[in-house]
C-alpha cells in the first residue's frame, strides 16, 4: 500500500526496544494518506457534533422567503439549496451525524456479533463452523443489493421482530439491518485467525494448565485478533454508511423523522438532480460520501499494515 | 478429473433445490404476494385470486407450496406477472440478453485493463507507477457504483450538452426512442457509459488482485531458479509469472459474478437499461411474484453455474491439486 514501504524502512534498531503497539501505531503514522484521512474524519466529526453550531439553517428550514428552490451557491446558501429552499450546506451536516451514528452503530454490533460467532466457530469446528460457512459463503455469493433487499423486506414481513426492528422505514430498523448483514464478514475474518490462532503454542499452554474454552477465547484468541477485527470494524463503518445511501437510492432507505435527513437521502435526491443539471444537488452530497468512505478505507488499510505482525519480516 | 465434476454437478441439483425453497421463502414472508395481488387487482373475483394462488403454489404451507411451485416450474407452467397478465418468459429472456451484452463488455474490458494495470505495479513494486496504480485502484474500489454512474452522468451526458452542444453518451435505454432494428454503432453508444461505470469497479478489484498474485509468484523459489538457468526476463514473466499468477485470478474472476450482477443492478437501473436489474428492482418494488421467481432461479443458477467453474479451472490449471 503507499506509504508503506517508507514505513518499515524505519531505522531496525529503534523497532527492537518498541512495544508491538507502539511499533503498530510508528507503522500507522508512516502512512500518510491515512493520517490525512484521521484528520478529514476528525474535522468531520466535529462539525457533526458541534452540529447546532456549523449548521446555518434547521434541517427543515429554508434559507429565504420564497422563490427560493433550486438556488445556486451563493452567498445565504454556501452550498446551494433544493427543492423546497433547504440549505444543503446544513442539511449536509445533519444528514452526515445520521449516516455516521447508522455506520458506527451497526459497525460496532455486527463486529460483536461477528467475532463472537467467528471464535467459536473456528475454535469448536464440527458441524457449527461448516454450516456457518456454507451460510456466509451464500451470502456473499449473491449480488450485494438483491440480498439486501430481499432480507430487508423479510424482516419487516416478521411481525414478531417488530419491537427490536421497529418500523420498516425508522433508523432503528436500517441499524438491525446492516448488523444483521455485517457480522458474517467479520466472523469469517475472525474465524480465520482463530484457526491460526489455536495451533500456536500459548493457547496449547493454556490448554495445558486447564483454561475453559470460554477463558481461552476471551483472553488469548480475541485479544490477540483485535488487529484484524479493528480493521473489519473500519470496513463495516464504510459498508454501512454504503449500504444506507444504496438503499435511499433506491427508495428503500430509512424515512428519519420530522424532516432530519442522512446521507442516503441526500444523494439520493441526486439522482433527480442530473437531468435537471442542478449540479450542486449532485456534486457536494457525492463529494462528501466519497471523502468519508475513501478516508475511513485510507484508516483501515493502514490499520491492517499496521498490526499485521508478517508485514515486520518484509514479507 | 471427470467423475469431480460430474460430482460436483450432482451436488448443484440439490443446493439448487435448496437456495430456490429459501429465496421462495424470503419472497413468501418479505412481498406477501397474495397481497400484493390484490393490491394491483383490487377488483380481482374471488376464484381469480384462488386461481393466481394455485398457479404460484401460495399455500399457506410453505413446503407444500413450495413443491407445487417447483412442478409448476419445471413443466413450463409459469404464471403471468400480476400486472397486465404478462408472459414472464419473453420479458426475462430480453432482460438477461441486454445483461449478458452489458456484463460481458463490462467484464472482458476490466478484466482487460485490470490484468494490464496489475501486471505494471507488480513489475516494480513501491516504484511512482505502482503508488499511483494501486491508490487509483483503492479509491475507484472505495467509490459506490451509483454515484460515479451519477458523476459521469451529469458531466458527460448534461453538461457536455450544454458547454459543446451535443450529448457525447446518452444516459437511458438500448435505442432511442422509436428505433427498431439492430444498429451496432448506436447500441455501443448506449452502452458505453454504463460499460465503463461497471469496468471501473472491475479494473480496480482485478489490478489489486494481479498484483498481490504476480508479486507472491515473482517472490517465489522457482522464479530464482528460472532467472539462474539463464531465461530471459521477458520468458520468465511470460512463462512462468503470468502464468501462475493467473490461477487465483481465474478463480476468484468466476468466483464474483455476484458482484459484478450487483454492480450491474445499480448500474442499470441509473441508465434505465432494459436488462436484469432494471427487470428485478421494478418487479420487487411491485411484489409481482411471478415475475421474481424466475429470476432469482436464474441468479441462483448462474452463481452455482460459475462456483463450479471456478473450482473446475482451479483444479485443471494447477495441477498440484489433486481432486480426489
Amino acid at each position: 500500500m503507499p506509504g508503506l514501504t517508507q514505513g518499515s524502512a524505519l531505522s531496525e534498531q529503534n523497532e527492537k526496544d518498541l512495544s508491538p503497539r507502539q511499533m503498530a501505531l510508528r507503522r500507522f503514522v508512516s502512512h500518510k494518506a491515512a493520517v490525512v484521512s484521521c484528520i478529514i474524519i476528525g474535522v468531520l466529526a466535529l462539525f457533526v457534533i458541534l452540529a447546532p453550531f456549523t449548521a446555518r439553517y434547521g434541517v427543515n428550514q429554508s434559507v429565504q422567503a420564497p422563490p427560493n428552490s433550486f438556488l445556486s451557491p451563493r452567498s445565504n446558501a454556501w452550498l446551494g439549496t433544493d427543492d423546497i429552499g433547504r440549505d444543503l450546506y446544513s442539511r449536509l451536516i445533519y444528514g452526515v451525524r445520521v449516516s455516521l451514528l447508522i455506520g458506527l452503530a451497526s459497525a460496532v454490533i455486527s463486529v460483536t456479533l461477528g467475532a463472537l460467532v467467528g471464535a467459536v466457530a473456528g475454535f469448536r469446528g464440527g458441524k457449527f463452523d461448516d454450516i456457518l460457512m456454507r451460510v456466509t459463503d451464500l451470502f456473499l455469493a449473491f449480488p450485494f443489493l438483491v440480498t439486501l433487499l430481499v432480507v430487508r423486506n423479510v424482516l419487516g414481513g416478521l411481525p414478531w421482530l417488530k419491537p427490536l426492528t421497529g418500523e420498516m422505514n425508522s433508523v432503528r430498523f436500517i441499524i438491525v439491518l446492516f448488523s444483521i448483514f455485517g457480522w458474517m464478514g467479520v466472523a469469517r475474518i475472525v474465524r480465520g485467525q482463530v484457526l491460526s490462532l489455536k495451533e500456536r503454542e500459548f493457547v496449547e499452554a493454556a490448554r495445558a494448565v486447564g483454561a475453559s474454552r470460554r477463558y481461552i477465547i476471551a483472553r488469548h484468541l480475541l485479544p490477540n485478533s483485535v488487529g484484524p477485527i479493528m480493521v473489519a470494524l473500519t470496513f463495516s463503518v464504510v459498508g454501512a454508511i454504503i449500504g444506507e445511501s444504496t438503499l435511499a437510492f433506491f427508495g428503500y432507505g430509512p424515512q428519519a423523522g420530522d424532516g432530519a435527513t442522512s446521507l442516503g437521502i441526500l444523494v439520493g435526491a441526486a439522482k433527480g438532480a442530473v437531468q435537471t443539471g442542478f449540479w450542486w444537488l449532485a456534486v457536494f452530497p457525492c463529494f462528501v460520501l466519497i471523502i468519508i468512505a475513501l478516508s475511513i478505507n485510507f484508516i483501515g488499510d493502514a490499520l491492517r499494515d499496521a498490526t499485521d505482525p508478517r508485514l515486520d519480516r518484509g514479507a | 478429473m471427470l467423475r469431480y465434476i460430474f460430482r460436483r454437478l450432482a451436488w448443484s441439483i440439490p443446493t439448487l433445490l435448496l437456495v430456490t425453497f429459501l429465496v421462495y421463502l424470503a419472497l413468501r414472508i418479505g412481498t406477501n404476494p397474495v397481497e400484493s395481488y390484490k393490491r394491483v387487482n383490487p377488483r380481482a373475483s374471488r376464484a381469480k385470486i384462488q386461481q393466481y394462488i394455485d398457479v404460484n403454489g401460495l399455500d399457506p404451507n410453505f413446503v407444500q407450496g413450495y413443491f407445487k411451485w417447483l412442478k409448476n416450474f419445471i413443466t413450463g407452467d409459469w404464471a403471468p406477472s400480476i400486472k397486465g397478465r404478462r408472459e414472464v418468459w419473453p420479458a426475462l429472456k430480453d432482460a438477461m440478453a441486454n445483461t449478458l451484452r452489458l456484463g460481458t463488455a463490462a467484464t472482458v474490458v476490466g478484466i482487460f485493463f485490470g490484468l494490464i494495470f496489475g501486471v505494471l505495479a507488480a513489475l516494480r513494486p513501491g516504484g511512482r507507477r505502482d503508488v499511483f496504480i494501486n491508490t487509483s485502484a483503492f479509491v475507484g474500489i472505495s467509490i459506490p457504483p451509483f454515484i460515479s454512474a451519477i458523476l459521469l452522468q451529469l458531466l458527460f451526458a448534461v453538461y457536455w450538452q450544454r458547454w459543446f452542444g451535443f450529448s457525447l453518451f446518452p444516459t437511458s435505454g438500448v435505442y432511442p426512442a422509436g428505433h427498431t432494428g439492430f444498429d451496432l454503432f448506436l447500441m455501443l453508444k448506449f452502452m458505453a457509459l454504463p460499460t465503463i461505470i461497471v469496468a471501473i469497479q472491475v479494473i480496480a478489484t482485478y489490478s489489486r488482485y494481479m498484483r498481490s498474485s504476480l508479486l507472491d509468484v515473482l517472490n517465489s523459489d522457482y522464479m530464482r531458479t528460472a532467472r539462474s538457468k539463464g531465461i530471459s526476463e521477458r520468458r520468465i514473466l511470460i512463462k512462468h509469472g503470468m502464468r501462475n499468477a493467473l490461477i487465483p485470478v481465474v478463480t476468484i474472476a468466476a468466483l464474483d459474478v455476484g458482484s459484478i450482477v450487483g454492480g450491474l443492478i445499480i448500474t442499470e437501473n441509473i441508465f434505465s437499461y432494459p436488462g436484469m436489474g432494471l427487470y428485478f428492482l421494478k418487479s420487487f418494488g411491485e411484489g409481482d411474484f411471478p415475475l421474481l421467481m424466475p429470476w432469482m432461479v436464474v441468479i441462483v443458477a448462474s452463481i452455482l453455474l460459475f462456483n463450479l467453474i471456478a473450482d473446475i479451472s482451479y483444479a485443471w490449471l494447477d495441477p498440484r491439486i489433486r481432486l480426489e
